[in-house]
């Protein structure tokens, strides 16, 4: 526990001691709000924040492999890995506290946009409930696309690879259960094929919740992908530290 | 304290290490010599656990380094050859968070710090971020970190490379005191530093130990100084 803590400290205070805290912050709120906007969050005259979920995918593409890019690459690059290994920390810890810190700071970015849920509630009397699981959606795709960030960012001790090769999955997760890759894949496909296709992509997963419906399924898709993701990087961390 | 058994390594189709095997015991200065590409600091990236190797083993303090490697890394201050640390942090951030790894808290923290601070000089860097220090600095910093804990094995890669002249004298000083409780393996290609502290040499290249013996003995047996030692030994043995 106490390396999980060590490394989860200092890991977390580290998005603060440099710029990139700041500039993800800025660049986050600006666009979640200004996307929002753009599709008509006042014309619509609805006490709801869909115009505002609906853009979280698009963002999250970009914005969350830029701020899992360094995790492990910079590690690798610096040789400061060598040094984290040789304390009395075990790889699972460290992975673990890394991973939680980084989440931390992506919840923090997705607090800072509570005026959006007050101005909504100021306005208009709206379902809590759907604005909750909204939230709860987005922070859990957060950890999703965070997760792959990880695992690129330990497969490569360069952080534009790792970004690059992390947005093309995220993408792909997310761009599968688009409808229109849905009627481009069932022109040639099974309905089942393309069916299973989009279950596995975030899109499908992420609408239901932002549309208020909480279902065990979507929950365990969440935990199973993040799971699944940090565990893989476990292993490639485990079997080359030092490649 | 140090048992090392047919210990080796391979890189793709080079070996690394290849069988090298020897005990140090408490007390003792090992200096570990050898050509650049030797193996020394594969060598030492095994015993602190980074590196896993690929055939035998060794035992720190009684704990196996592939079995409890946690419990290796707990009895042991390594500092690496290219003195890894968080560029970002300051030297006072990165010291707190080796104490918080190393699980030293509270009177016994403030006490580590302090003795770690002020045995390698750099109270006057406390507050500054490692990035903005000197070479012979980061390597100070390196070497507080690895005695932060007082650990009773110590493995410094070549721990005065970068250093004026003073500040190895003082260094060497360092290690010299810790030398009677503890049991020390340092690298180092600077010959009169192994006369200067080490109690013992190996010597190793091309993954395999050439020479164990006393620095006193090397020159006795070929009658000249280290430097020329070294050249023979390396040169005659490994072609």
């Amino acid at each position: 526990m106490q390396g999980f803590l060590a490394v989860f400290k200092r890991e977390f205070k580290s998005y603060f001691t440099t710029p990139l805290a700041y500039v993800f912050l800025v660049v986050f709120l600006f666009f979640s709000a200004y996307l929002t906007f753009k599709q008509g969050f006042f014309g619509a005259r609805q006490a709801d924040m869909s115009a505002f979920f609906i853009n979280m995918p698009l963002l999250f593409v970009f914005l969350v492999p830029a701020a899992a890019m360094r995790l492990w690459a910079e590690e690798r690059k610096s040789g400061s890995i060598e040094l984290l290994f040789t304390l009395p920390i075990t790889v699972t810890q460290a992975l673990l506290a890394k991973f939680f810190a980084a989440w931390l700071f992506l919840l923090i970015a997705m607090v800072l946009t509570s005026p959006m849920a007050i101005t909504v509630c100021y306005l208009g009397s709206p379902d809590m409930g759907m604005i909750l699981s909204g939230y709860l959606g987005s922070i859990l795709m957060a950890g999703g696309f965070l997760a792959v960030g990880c695992f690129f960012s330990a497969i490569s001790s360069n952080q534009v690879i790792a970004f690059v090769l992390s947005v093309v999955a995220c993408a792909v997760l997310v761009f599968a259960g688009m409808p229109t890759t849905m009627n481009y894949l069932s022109s040639f496909l099974p309905v089942e094929a393309v069916e299973a296709i989009s279950m596995m992509s975030f899109q499908e997963h992420f609408d239901s919740m932002q549309r208020g419906i909480l279902k065990f399924s979507d929950l365990s898709y969440f935990v199973i992908l993040i799971a699944g993701w940090v565990s893989a990087c476990g292993i490639v961390l485990d079997e080359r530290k030092a490649g | 304290m140090i048992k090392i058994k047919g210990l080796r390594k391979c890189f793709g189709p080079i070996v690394a290490v290849d069988g090298v095997s020897f005990e140090v015991e408490k007390g003792q200065i090992l200096g570990f010599l050898g050509p650049n590409g030797a193996g020394k600091s594969t060598v030492m990236r095994m015993l602190a656990c980074f590196l896993r190797p690929d055939g035998g083993t060794a035992e720190v303090c009684g704990f196996d380094i592939l079995k409890k490697p946690i419990q290796v890394r707990q009895n042991i201050g390594y500092l690496a050859e290219n003195v890894p640390a968080y560029s970002e942090m300051t030297v006072g951030a990165f010291l707190n968070f080796i104490c918080d790894a190393r699980g030293l808290e509270g009177k016994k923290r403030k006490e580590a710090l302090d003795k770690a601070v002020a045995s390698c000089h750099i109270e006057s860097v406390f507050h500054q971020s490692i990035e903005t220090l000197s070479k012979g600095y980061k390597r100070r910093v390196g070497l507080a970190q690895a005695l932060i804990h007082d650990p009773p094995v110590l493995i410094l890669d070549e721990p005065t490379d970068g250093l004026d002249p003073n500040q190895k004298h003082e260094v060497r000083g360092l290690i010299g005191k810790m030398a009677e409780n503890k049991c020390i393996v340092i690298s180092t290609h600077i010959l009169e530093e192994v006369e200067a502290i080490c109690s013992r040499v190996i010597v190793i290249a091309k993954g395999k130990i050439l020479v164990d013996s006393t620095p006193q003995q090397l020159k006795a047996e070929h009658n000249c100084s280290l430097d020329e030692v070294f050249r023979k030994i390396t040169t005659t043995k490994v072609a």
